[in-house]
């Protein structure tokens, strides 16, 4: 995939707003609003790794959802690779991979099954699909002999790495990644990171991830921003988070600076 | 043109391909269900011993259990995507609704064609009849053309899963109810109260069946015609009209039913309702 104006940024957020309603009470006439962005605006530049973080329900998987056309924001301009939404909401579409915290797949269908479905879907012919996917699936260290086997069967960290395969197959040149490694044992993990980092060098993708790892924040990502209650709250390097914060290390500056008490992910993987 | 909607299109049915021969015993245990149910169906008329009955009850058997799985598999395959979750994965595709609808009514006619045929063979089994005279071929080309506007509804219908999860499989389930009721599937609409028989109406099964039913040669019959009567099924040129209501039906129903599903789908991406967790 090439672009003409590769240094122009890869994604311009200005003040995004979403509100989701709830009715509820006799004949559902009482609306209660719930402001999950209110209003936000950043900038990632062109083959940054851009992470978000912040509290359980501060609207990060929202944001993601606004980014992969999968909500309609009531408020502000996305644009994305030079495109806007909801515009082009098509060619946008074409150029970006998912990864959300739920491995959503047919779960009777094998990984194969999933994997040549998705991208077919995007217009990849079943046979490059394949190989691809074999060769994405070693390097995440996924044993190529459960390719065929159903997903059912199949581990939740297993099936993550086949979300984060999904997300790779089409080789997208922006990866929205929402907690891409919760849930994962610490070498799948270190999978997933060292992947990341390669694909990253080898093409040059543009990724925004979400995460409540510090350390993975750390490792990864090229700026942070801290998002509380809908609003980014800090938004520099991990260095100049923590200067910010006058902390030792990220995990304090983040809980200093987003004033919450951070659920660990013990907690998060709970819900499951 | 093949990557933006021939492969995309054909991903789709790759899918329920898949998705039907991991869930192949419930596929037997639905044909068999839909065979032994016309076979009892088809066997009253064998009881009371009246030929154009016999015939009128197998007619509504066949037509419905072909109609009834088309529009059932169409509407499913939303509700079966938001169990899973991977409806949002579907919507963020590249994939116009039109060619994502239309590879799914391509895998849900197929199945429905592959039920029939099974039906048919189970009656031929089961039910001791036979249809010299009528016009098969003509039956065929109603039942194609009944194809179109059935699929129509059965993107209306899969609209409602994507609103609301909860209530949008039961809400496809009691709409398919209220079709197989006002469409007169093995009576006259005439015996229904009068308040419901203007329904019928709207339901593409009613001129579906009036005119296989001319086209069998069943109207023609007498009342408790002996199972050896001769039949003389009507040419297509005498089930014209209903042709021509089933066509602009299905002219009408299956761009309402894009528009429609477009429509929801901006409301549920509106108001988030197209998430599931996380
Ligand atoms: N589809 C929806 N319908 C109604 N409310 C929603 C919906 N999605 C999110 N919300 C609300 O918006 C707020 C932000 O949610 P969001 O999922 O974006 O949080 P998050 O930062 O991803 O949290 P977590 O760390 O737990 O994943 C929450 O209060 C949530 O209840
Ligand atoms: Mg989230």
């Amino acid at each position: 995939m090439t672009f003409s104006n590769t240094n122009s940024p890869a994604i311009i957020v200005e003040d995004l707003k979403k509100v989701f309603r709830k009715r509820s009470g006799f004949m559902k006439s009482k609306v209660t609003e719930q402001w999950a962005l209110k209003g936000i605006s950043f900038t990632v530049k062109d083959r940054e790794t851009y992470g978000v973080l912040g509290p359980n329900g501060s609207g990060k998987s929202t944001l993601i959802r606004v980014l992969s056309t999968l909500l309609i924001p009531d408020g502000g301009s996305v644009e994305i690779l030079g495109h806007t939404l909801p515009k082009d909401e098509r060619w946008i579409r074409q150029n970006i991979g998912r990864v959300s915290v739920d491995a959503a797949f047919y779960k009777k269908l094998s990984a194969r099954e999933n994997l040549l479905y998705a991208a077919q879907l995007y217009g990849i012919k079943p046979g490059v699909a394949q190989k691809r996917a074999l060769e994405i699936l070693g390097r995440l260290g996924l044993k190529l002999k459960r390719f065929n086997d159903p997903l059912e069967e199949m581990s939740r960290g297993m099936q993550q790495k086949i979300s984060v395969a999904r997300a790779l197959l089409i080789n997208p040149p922006l990866l929205l990644l929402d907690e891409p490694t919760t849930g994962l044992d610490p070498k799948s993990r270190r999978d997933v990171q060292t992947y990341l980092e390669e694909i990253r060098k080898e093409e040059g993708t543009t990724i925004v991830l979400t995460t409540h790892d510090m350390a993975e924040a750390e490792r990864l990502c090229d700026r942070i921003a801290f998002i509380a209650h809908g609003r980014i709250v800090a938004e520099g390097t991990a260095d100049e988070l923590k200067l910010k914060a006058d902390t030792e290390n990220l995990e304090d500056a983040f809980i200093k600076i987003t004033g919450e008490k951070f659920n660990d992910e013990k907690e998060e993987g709970e819900e499951e | 043109m093949i990557e933006r909607i021939f492969r995309p299109m054909w991903a789709f049915i790759f899918r329920d391909f898949h998705l039907n021969r991991r869930y192949f015993s419930w596929v037997l245990v639905f044909t068999f269900y839909a065979v032994v149910n016309s076979a009892t169906v088809a066997l009253i008329g064998v009881a009371t011993n009246d030929f154009k009955l016999l015939l009128n009850l197998i007619l509504g058997v066949v037509l419905w259990s072909y109609l009834a799985a088309m529009f059932s598999e169409i509407a499913q395959s939303i509700s079966y995507e938001r169990w899973e979750g991977t409806l949002e994965y579907t919507f963020m595709a590249p994939v116009s609704r039109l060619v994502h609808l239309t590879g799914v009514s391509i895998s849900a006619t197929g199945y429905a064609l592959m039920r029939v045929v099974l039906v048919v063979f189970g009656l031929m089994l089961l039910v001791p009849f036979h249809l010299g005279g009528a016009n098969l071929g003509g039956i065929m080309v109603v039942m194609i053309v009944a194809s179109v506007a059935f699929v129509g509804l059965g993107l209306m219908a899969a609209v409602l899963p994507v609103m609301s999860p909860e209530h949008g499989g039961p809400a496809t389930s009691i709409f398919q109810g209220l079709m197989l009721l006002v469409s007169g599937i093995y009576y006259p609409v005439k015996v229904l109260p009068t308040w419901l028989q203007p329904f019928s109406m709207f339901s593409p099964a009613t001129y579906a069946l009036k005119a296989c039913r001319k086209l069998l040669g069943v109207d023609a019959l007498p009342k408790g015609a002996s199972f050896s009567s001769q039949l003389h099924g009507a040419s297509l040129r005498d089930v014209l009209p209903e042709l021509g209501i089933l066509l602009i039906m299905g002219c009408v129903l299956i761009p309402l039913g894009l528009f429609i599903f477009n429509r929801a789908e901006h409301w549920a991406k509106k108001t988030g309702k197209l998430k599931r967790t996380g």
